[in-house]
């Protein structure tokens, strides 16, 4: 037997005032964390009969009727691009970004069974959502190289930065969703404002649309909604036909920033009375 | 050595009552907002509010296996979620030396669609084993829930016992200092608790620091050296198992003989039957004390209000340990409306002295149970005994046998010996 006397003591009792984030313990826990990633994408992979198909599906139906009503009807411009990649290098981080978010804020309530019966960090849960996403864009990447090569671009050494526009994309999603996850567990009807929040949200980032569109002086504004940066970053890294998304994509950073902290610190706060509430 | 290794200290925990039910919408928060603006907000309503645990106290010390007792609703399964990090205390601390997990429920988490392999994986993860540690525990999880054939197949096509065997393999195998269990004994069949409480009695041997919850009084005398009696969310007696838990099924045992409602508005039931009067006592004598070699009478009286409908009634005898020992019922009759009387005997020398309970059911057409009452219940007393043995008789009943003896010299006791032995 271990001498107990030298192990680490724990002590709990009621939170009061400024909650500690406590991102350690996060790490201390990151194989729960791969387990319930592994889980999910096992789990969507083996129940849906499509599987994998799935992932190319969604994108490449949204670039074709993208490409004949905006594209061809309405003669949107697309930044001297072919359409269909023009909005197919956009399509790729918002379904990772839209999955993500969806599946974040209905994860606490889709989780009461652990939350109810076991201890670990809640911030797991959302977080483990999020990144269950990255199978579906790396198998919907796969098509955008096919697409790439088709029309014959080759990307510019930028495409070293999209990595950090997906961990971006990443960040906006995980961030939103901490927040809806949290209140989704207080106010039931939350659930229910995601889908048409997820809508409005794509129509007001420039997918469909360049964002040259918008008036100079306004278009680094753009980058508040986190997700222009991010559509801005892919088709600079991916397609190389604009210019760097210099101060726009600061601002992007800054509001996700923002936006995760207050998100982080939200649902510390809101943490222990998960169980109470589910 | 007696090391403290969980202080509680002072600990309470308030819920709101009613809002657990039901879930509040955002929506409805907007339009109180903005409908009365400045009344505050969810006003503290003291009749709303709930001690689920109030000023609970108490050490455990290494190596110690405590056992939680009290009545549904004591606040076992709080203070338990408060001891696991579930919940947090609304006051007081507690103060924990070393690795804990808890075990509220077996198979947390598993996913129907996985594989048993995957699940084992899974579900150690969740309960907080190192990927290395259930790597290295897989073959004795596998041997030990007895699956190995079928550890790649979808648990979701597994039977209920393997399932359950499987959920409990991994929790068993956990190592932490300090284990928390509820009531996972409750689940699977008479071997399968068995084989749990086997493996329990082990765990608590290797000095491992264990707390548990359970209804079974058998199982929590035999695997706790101490108990953590919980009354209305309080702490009402701690100590060495034997004597609190005897006090505590004293305690238990305020017995109702007679239940009586004299007006159907008052009485339990429903628009077809409501009971009038339940009722146990001795069959010699109303009212006196009834001992093991007492005949006793249960007489249950309930209003029909459909008439023709096929009725009977059924007993069924709990021990105070809540194990129903035995239920028995009259033939089902076509019965008139009105007032029923039913009766029933039970004979002397059945029942130990212990203290029972009699739930009642009243049932149509032999199958559907119309009604299902808590009932009465009875303390049974000791006889005096013409034999030199003064300590309780062991078993849950105490039946007169017949019992015969006499010497057999003349036979070959050679050839009998053999006989007994098949």
């Amino acid at each position: 037997m271990t001498d107990v006397s030298t192990l680490p003591v724990l002590v709990i009792r009621p939170k009061k005032g400024f909650v500690s984030l406590n991102l350690r313990e996060i790490w201390n826990y990151r194989e729960l964390l791969f387990f319930l990633v592994w889980r999910d994408i096992k789990v969507r992979y083996k129940q849906t009969a499509l599987g994998a198909a799935w992932a190319v599906i969604q994108p490449v139906m949204t670039m074709i009727v993208f490409s004949i009503f905006f594209g061809r009807l309405a003669k949107i411009p697309s930044d001297g691009v072919p359409y269909p990649i023009f909005a197919y290098t956009a399509l790729l981080p918002w379904q990772l970004f839209a999955f993500a978010l969806t599946e974040s804020s209905n994860s606490l309530v889709g989780s009461q069974n652990l939350i109810t019966k076991v201890y670990f960090p809640r911030l797991v849960i959302p977080l483990a959502s999020v990144l269950a996403g990255i199978v579906d864009f790396v198998i919907a990447f796969g098509v955008l190289l096919v697409l790439m090569f088709w029309y014959g671009i080759t990307p510019g050494p930028a495409i070293v930065w999209l990595p950090l526009f997906m961990l971006l994309a990443l960040a906006t999603a995980l961030s939103v969703g901490l927040w809806f996850s949290a209140l989704n567990v207080k106010y039931r009807d939350v659930r229910y404002t995601i889908p048409f929040i997820t809508q409005l949200w794509m129509f007001a980032t420039p997918v469909a649309y360049p964002s040259s569109l918008v008036p100079k002086p306004w278009r680094a504004w753009l980058g508040l909604n986190p997700m222009a940066g991010v559509v801005e970053g892919f088709r600079w890294a991916l397609l190389g036909k604009t210019a760097a998304p210099g101060l726009l994509l600061w601002i992007s950073i800054v509001a996700v920033l923002l936006l995760l902290i207050g998100g982080l610190f939200y649902f510390r706060r809101m943490e222990s009375t998960f169980a109470d509430l589910a | 050595m007696s090391h403290v290794v969980i202080h509680v200290e002072g600990v309470g925990k308030r819920y709101k009552l009613g809002a657990n039910r039901q879930y509040r919408t955002l929506r409805d928060s907007f339009t109180n907002a903005l409908t009365s603006p400045f009344r505050k907000r969810d006003p503290e309503d003291p009749a709303r509010i709930f001690w689920a645990l109030h000023n609970v106290s108490f050490d455990v010390h290494d190596g110690d296996v405590i056992g939680i007792i009290g009545r549904n609703g004591a606040g076992k399964s709080t203070l338990l979620k408060v001891l696991s990090r579930i919940t947090e205390p609304t006051e007081g601390q507690v103060r924990l030396q070393g690795r804990i997990a808890s075990l509220l429920e077996v198979g947390t988490g598993f996913h129907p669609e996985l594989t048993g392999r995957e699940n084992i994986f899974l579900n150690g993860a969740i309960l907080g084993m190192r990927r290395a540690e259930i790597a290295s525990k897989f073959d004795e999880i596998v041997a030990f829930a007895e699956v190995t054939r079928f550890i790649d197949t979808p648990v979701k096509h597994y039977s209920t016992g393997m399932y359950m065997r499987l959920a409990f393999a991994v929790a068993a195998h956990l190592e932490p200092e300090i284990l928390v269990i509820d009531e996972v004994l409750a689940v699977g069949d008479a071997a399968f608790q068995k084989k749990c409480l086997g493996k329990m009695r082990e765990v608590s041997r290797t000095g491992r620091t264990v707390l548990f919850v359970s209804h079974n009084m058998t199982a929590m005398r035999s695997l706790c050296n101490r108990v953590v009696w919980l009354r209305n969310g309080e702490v009402e007696e701690t100590g060495e198992s034997g004597a609190v838990i005897a006090n505590y099924l004293k305690s238990a045992s305020a017995t109702v003989t007679r239940q009586f409602w004299p007006t159907q508005e008052e009485a339990p039931g429903n628009s077809q039957v409501r009971l009038n009067m339940i009722s146990v006592t001795s069959a010699l004598e109303p009212g006196a004390e009834v001992d093991v070699a007492t005949p006793v009478n249960i007489e249950v009286r309930y209003w029909n209000n459909v008439a023709g409908m096929v009725l009977n009634v059924s007993i069924e005898a709990y021990s105070i340990e809540e194990i129903c020992l035995f239920s028995s019922f009259n033939p089902p009759e076509q019965m008139p409306a009105g007032l029923i009387r039913t009766t029933c005997e039970i004979p002397a020398d059945l029942l130990n002295d212990s203290v029972y309970q009699f739930r009642v059911l009243i049932v149509r057409d032999a199958a559907t149970i119309l009604l299902k009452h808590e009932g009465v219940s009875l303390e049974v007393h000791d006889t005096e005994r013409t034999v030199a043995y003064y300590g309780k008789w062991t078993g849950a009943v105490r039946p007169a046998l017949r019992w015969s003896c006499d010497a057999q010299n003349s036979v070959n006791t050679k050839n009998d010996s053999i006989v007994d032995r098949r």
